[in-house]
C-alpha cells in the first residue's frame, strides 16, 4: 500500500520544505519513501510542485494521473491545476489566498473567483477542505509559516496515515531555532481549523 | 547539509536525501580528493553540498570557469593518483567534450567519475540531448542509476570500475533522479590525502599522433574489458516474472517496476557497453520484449541488433516501433501506452470536472531584479528603433516574455556574443548582445575577442549581478568568492580593456535615466562597445542577510490608473485589483524603479 501526496504552489512559498517534512515523518515511521521536486527556471514566482510517496515497494518518484491520495495546495489556482492528479477519494486541502500571476497583472489573462473554483471542485464530487491558511499564518505571527499551518491541518485529517507527533517533530527539526515556536503555533492553528 | 550528516555517523545510518545530496555524500565516502563543476540544473545542488562539506574534509572543490576546464582539472588529479569527480548538465558535456574525447585514449591512474545530468522534457534546458551517446563516442564505460539510493551506490561502483580499467567512467543521471529524494544508507568517511604525485609518462599522456595511435588501441582494449565487467555486473539484474520481457534503464525502470504487472524486467544499470550476452539470453526467453528508456532509443537499437544476430523472432517494442514516445520524459502514465501489449496496474480515474480557464504562471524575473530595469532602459534608449537581441543562458533569458521582449536568438552558453558578431556582419540592423557575468567568464570571452579582432560592430550589455543566479548563486571569477578561501575578483572593465574593447560604460540599472543615456550613447558609437549594468542579485543579498529594503507605496491622489508601471515594467510586486494599482509589500524590495517608470511620479517611499 502506497500513499501519494502532491504538493503544489508558487515558487517562494515553501512547497519543497513542506514536502521534506512529510518525507522525514514517513521515514521516521519506518516507511519506504520516494520523492521528487520541480526546480523551476527562475528563483521565484512560477508554479512549483513536489511529490511525496511512502509505503511498501515505493520506488517511482512520480505519481500517475488520478493517483494522488492527498493534494495539498498552497494557492487555489495551483490546486485546481493539479486536479488531473485527483480521484474521487483524494483528500484536497487548499489555502484560499490568491497569488495573482504576472500574466493577470499585465492584463493578458484573468484570475477566476476562488469561490467558483471551490464550488466546481465540490460539484465534480471532490472532497475539498478550503482553509484560510495565510490568515492563520499571520495570526501565528508570520505569513511565512503558511506551510506549518497546512502541515498541521493535514495532521488532523481523518485517514491520514502519518501521526501528529512525527509530523510535528519533523517540522520542528526543519525550521531554524528562533522560528520553532511560531511554527509550532502555526501547526496548532492548522490542526484546530480542521477539527472545527 | 547539516554537520551530523557530514561526519561520524555510524555506518549504516539512514537518511532521506535528494539524489544530488546523496551523490555528494558518496564522493566523500569514496575519498574523492578533487572535484570540479560549472553549475547546471539538474546537477547544480551537488556543488552546493560539496562546497560546504569540502571545507570539513580536506577535499579540494572548485567552481571552474566552464565544464571543459572542470574536466581538465579533474583529469589532472586522476592521473596524479587522486580520485576525482567532475559533474555538470548534459549541455555542459558538449563544452567538455573536447578533452573528454581524448581522455579515453590516455586514461587515468586513480578513479575518475564524470557525471552528466540529462534533462528530459527540458525543465530548465535548451535541448534534451542524450548524454549516453558520449560514452560510445568517447569509448568510456557508462552507468545509469534509477533512484537516489542507486545514484549514491553507483558513485562507489564508478570509482571501482574506473580504477580497474584506468579510464574515466560516465555516470548518467536525469532530472527525475537528480531531483528525487529517497532513503540512502551512509558509509563511514575515510581520511583522504589531498596531494598526489604525477609520474611522467609522455608516451602515454601526450597524444601526438604516434602516441594517440597506441591510445586508440588501449581504449578499444579497455572497452573489451568493460564489456566483461558489464556482463558480470550486479548493476544489471532481473526482477519479477511474467510472459513479457521488459528491458529498462534509468528512472524509467521505476515506472515499469511499480505500474506494470506480470512482466519480467531486466534492469540495466551498466548501459555502456551493454551486457550483450545477458541481453541475448533474455531475448531468447520471450516472444515480446519492451525497451523502456528515456530520450534516445540507444538501448533499443542495440537490442534490435542483438535479436537479429541471435536469429530469434522476438518482437522488440519501444520508441522505434512507435509504441513509446521519442520526445520528453517518461512518467507512470507512459506505461498506459503499452496497455495492448502488457498488463498495466489498474489506474484510477479522475472524475469529470468543469474546465475553468486558469491563468498561466510562467517563471518571472523576481521583484526588484536589476535585469528587468536594464531591459526596460534598453527599450527606452532604442525609442521604437528595431534591434536584434542576441541573448544568453541565465535568469535574463526570461526577458524573452512580454512586455520586455528582449530575446531574439539563443543557442547555448556564450552564444550571444558570437552570434551578435554574425548578425552585425549579416544585417544592417542594430545588434545588442546580452550576457550575464558568470556566462561572460564561462564562454563569452572568445566571442568578445572575435568581435574586436574582426571589427564586428554591436553593443554588448553585461548584466552583472555578481553571482550565478539561476542555478542557485554559485560564485564565479568576478565574485572574489572561492572555495575554500577568497580570491582576487576579476575586474570586468579591466578585462574588457585588456581584450581591446575601447568603449566601456558602467551603469547602475536602478538609475534608469543614467542607464538609458549611457545606452543611447553606446548605440550611436560606431564601433564595438560594452555597457556593464551592475547591481547585485537581490535574492543573493537576501540570503546573506544584506538586503536593505525600502517600503514603497502608491499615492492614490496622484495615480491616474494608466498602469504603465506593470504593463510596461511588470514587476511581480505590483498588483491591480481592477481599480487601483498597489504594491505587495512582502514582495517589494524597494528598488524604486517603478517610481522612476511612473509618468505621474505617484510611487514614493513610504514615510
Amino acid at each position: 500500500m502506497t500513499f501519494n501526496i502532491l504538493i503544489v504552489g508558487v515558487g517562494g512559498q515553501g512547497v519543497l520544505l513542506a514536502s521534506r517534512v512529510f518525507g522525514e515523518a514517513a521515514m521516521s515511521e519506518g516507511h519506504e519513501v520516494a520523492m521528487s521536486e520541480v526546480h523551476g527556471m527562475a528563483q521565484r514566482g512560477g508554479s512549483v510542485s513536489a511529490v511525496v510517496r511512502f509505503g511498501r515497494g515505493t520506488i517511482s518518484p512520480l505519481i500517475p494521473k488520478a493517483g494522488a491520495d492527498l493534494i495539498l495546495g498552497f494557492e487555489p489556482v495551483e490546486t485546481y491545476r493539479a486536479l488531473q492528479y485527483a480521484n474521487e477519494n483524494t483528500m484536497i486541502v487548499t489555502d484560499v489566498q490568491k497569488i495573482i500571476p504576472i500574466t493577470v497583472t499585465a492584463g493578458s489573462e484573468s484570475y477566476p473567483e476562488v469561490e467558483k473554483l471551490i464550488t466546481a471542485m465540490r460539484d465534480a464530487g471532490f472532497s475539498v477542505l478550503p482553509l484560510e491558511a495565510t490568515r492563520l499564518a499571520e495570526k501565528a505571527g508570520s505569513k511565512l509559516t503558511v506551510n506549518s499551518v497546512l502541515i498541521g491541518a493535514v495532521s488532523a485529517l481523518k485517514g491520514f496515515p502519518l501521526s501528529e507527533e512525527s509530523l510535528r517533530s519533523a517540522l520542528i527539526a526543519s525550521v531554524p531555532e528562533k522560528a520553532k515556536k511560531i511554527n509550532e503555533q502555526a501547526f496548532d492553528l492548522g490542526r484546530e481549523a480542521v477539527k472545527l | 547539509m547539516s554537520k551530523e550528516r557530514l561526519n561520524l555517523v555510524p555506518q549504516g545510518t539512514k537518511a532521506l536525501m535528494l539524489a544530488n545530496e546523496a551523490i555528494a555524500r558518496a564522493c566523500l565516502e569514496a575519498g574523492v580528493a578533487v572535484a570540479a563543476t560549472y553549475p547546471g540544473t539538474p546537477s547544480s545542488e551537488i556543488g552546493g553540498y560539496l562546497e560546504s562539506m569540502s571545507k570539513h574534509t580536506g577535499m579540494y572543490f572548485e567552481y571552474s570557469i566552464n565544464e571543459k576546464v572542470a574536466l581538465e582539472v579533474g583529469a589532472a588529479a586522476a592521473v596524479s593518483g587522486l580520485r576525482s569527480f567532475v559533474f555538470f548538465k548534459h549541455v555542459g558535456l558538449n563544452v567538455a567534450s573536447d578533452p573528454f574525447m581524448s581522455l579515453g585514449y590516455v586514461g587515468v591512474r586513480k578513479g575518475m567519475v564524470v557525471l552528466s545530468a540529462d534533462d528530459p522534457s527540458m525543465h530548465s534546458s535548451q535541448n534534451e540531448q542524450d548524454s549516453r551517446f558520449y560514452a560510445r563516442l568517447a569509448g568510456v564505460p557508462m552507468i545509469e542509476p534509477a533512484t537516489p539510493a542507486e545514484a549514491k551506490e553507483m558513485v562507489h561502483v564508478g570509482f571501482e570500475i574506473s580504477e580497474k580499467l584506468e579510464t574515466p567512467v560516465l555516470l548518467r543521471t536525469s532530472t527525475r533522479v537528480n531531483h528525487a529524494r529517497g532513503i540512502v544508507e551512509l558509509r563511514a568517511l575515510p581520511n583522504i590525502s589531498r596531494k598526489g604525485h604525477f609520474e611522467k609518462d609522455p608516451f602515454r599522456f601526450v597524444p601526438v599522433p604516434a602516441v594517440a595511435r597506441k591510445g586508440r588501441i588501449r581504449q578499444l582494449e579497455c572497452m573489451k574489458s568493460a564489456l566483461a565487467i558489464s556482463e558480470e555486473s550486479p548493476l544489471n539484474f532481473e526482477i519479477g516474472d511474467g510472459s513479457v520481457g521488459i528491458i529498462a534503464s534509468g528512472v524509467a525502470y521505476t515506472y515499469a517496476k511499480e505500474f506494470i504487472e506480470d512482466a519480467c524486467i531486466l534492469k540495466l544499470g551498466f548501459t555502456w557497453p551493454l551486457p550483450e550476452y545477458k541481453v541475448k539470453k533474455f531475448l531468447r526467453r520471450f516472444d515480446r520484449v519492451i525497451v523502456f528508456e528515456e530520450l534516445a532509443p540507444l538501448v533499443e537499437e542495440h537490442v534490435q541488433r542483438m535479436a537479429r544476430e541471435e536469429g530469434c523472432q522476438t518482437q522488440v517494442l519501444g520508441k522505434l516501433s512507435g509504441h513509446l514516445p521519442m520526445a520528453f520524459e517518461y512518467t507512470p502514465d507512459t506505461v498506459l501506452a503499452l496497455r495492448e501489449q502488457i498488463s498495466v496496474k489498474n489506474m484510477k480515474k479522475t472524475p469529470k470536472f468543469e474546465s475553468i480557464p486558469l491563468p498561466t504562471r510562467p517563471p518571472v524575473l523576481c521583484a526588484g531584479c536589476p535585469h528587468r530595469a536594464t531591459f526596460y532602459a534598453v527599450k527606452k534608449a532604442l525609442n521604437g528603433r528595431e534591434a536584434i537581441f542576441s541573448t544568453d543562458i541565465g535568469c535574463y533569458t526570461l526577458g524573452l516574455n512580454p512586455p520586455l521582449n528582449s530575446a531574439d536568438f539563443l543557442l547555448c552558453m556564450g552564444s550571444s556574443v558570437g552570434a551578435a558578431g554574425g548578425f552585425a556582419e549579416s544585417t544592417d540592423q542594430k545588434v545588442i548582445a546580452f550576457i550575464g557575468d558568470s556566462t561572460l567568464f564561462h564562454s563569452g570571452i572568445p566571442g568578445i575577442i572575435n568581435a574586436v579582432f574582426n571589427k564586428h560592430h554591436f553593443l554588448l550589455v553585461v548584466l552583472d549581478n555578481g553571482t550565478t543566479a539561476m542555478t542557485g548563486h554559485q560564485p564565479h571569477p568576478g565574485t572574489g568568492r572561492s572555495s575554500p578561501s577568497p580570491t582576487t575578483p576579476v575586474d570586468i572593465e579591466m578585462m574588457l580593456k585588456g581584450l581591446g574593447v575601447h568603449n566601456i560604460g558602467t551603469v547602475d540599472p536602478y538609475d534608469l535615466s543614467a542607464t538609458i543615456q549611457a545606452i543611447k550613447t553606446a548605440l550611436d558609437t560606431d564601433e564595438f562597445s560594452a555597457i556593464i549594468s551592475r547591481r547585485p542579485c537581490p535574492l543573493a543579498l537576501m540570503r546573506r542577510g544584506k538586503l536593505e529594503r525600502k517600503a514603497f507605496i502608491i499615492d492614490k491622489s496622484k495615480c491616474v490608473r494608466c498602469r504603465t508601471c506593470f504593463t510596461k515594467f511588470t514587476c511581480p510586486a505590483l498588483s491591480w485589483d481592477g481599480i487601483d494599482v498597489s504594491i505587495i509589500s512582502e514582495l517589494c524590495i524597494g528598488c524604486g524603479c517603478c517610481a522612476q517608470v511612473c509618468p505621474k511620479r505617484a510611487i514614493e517611499v513610504s514615510k
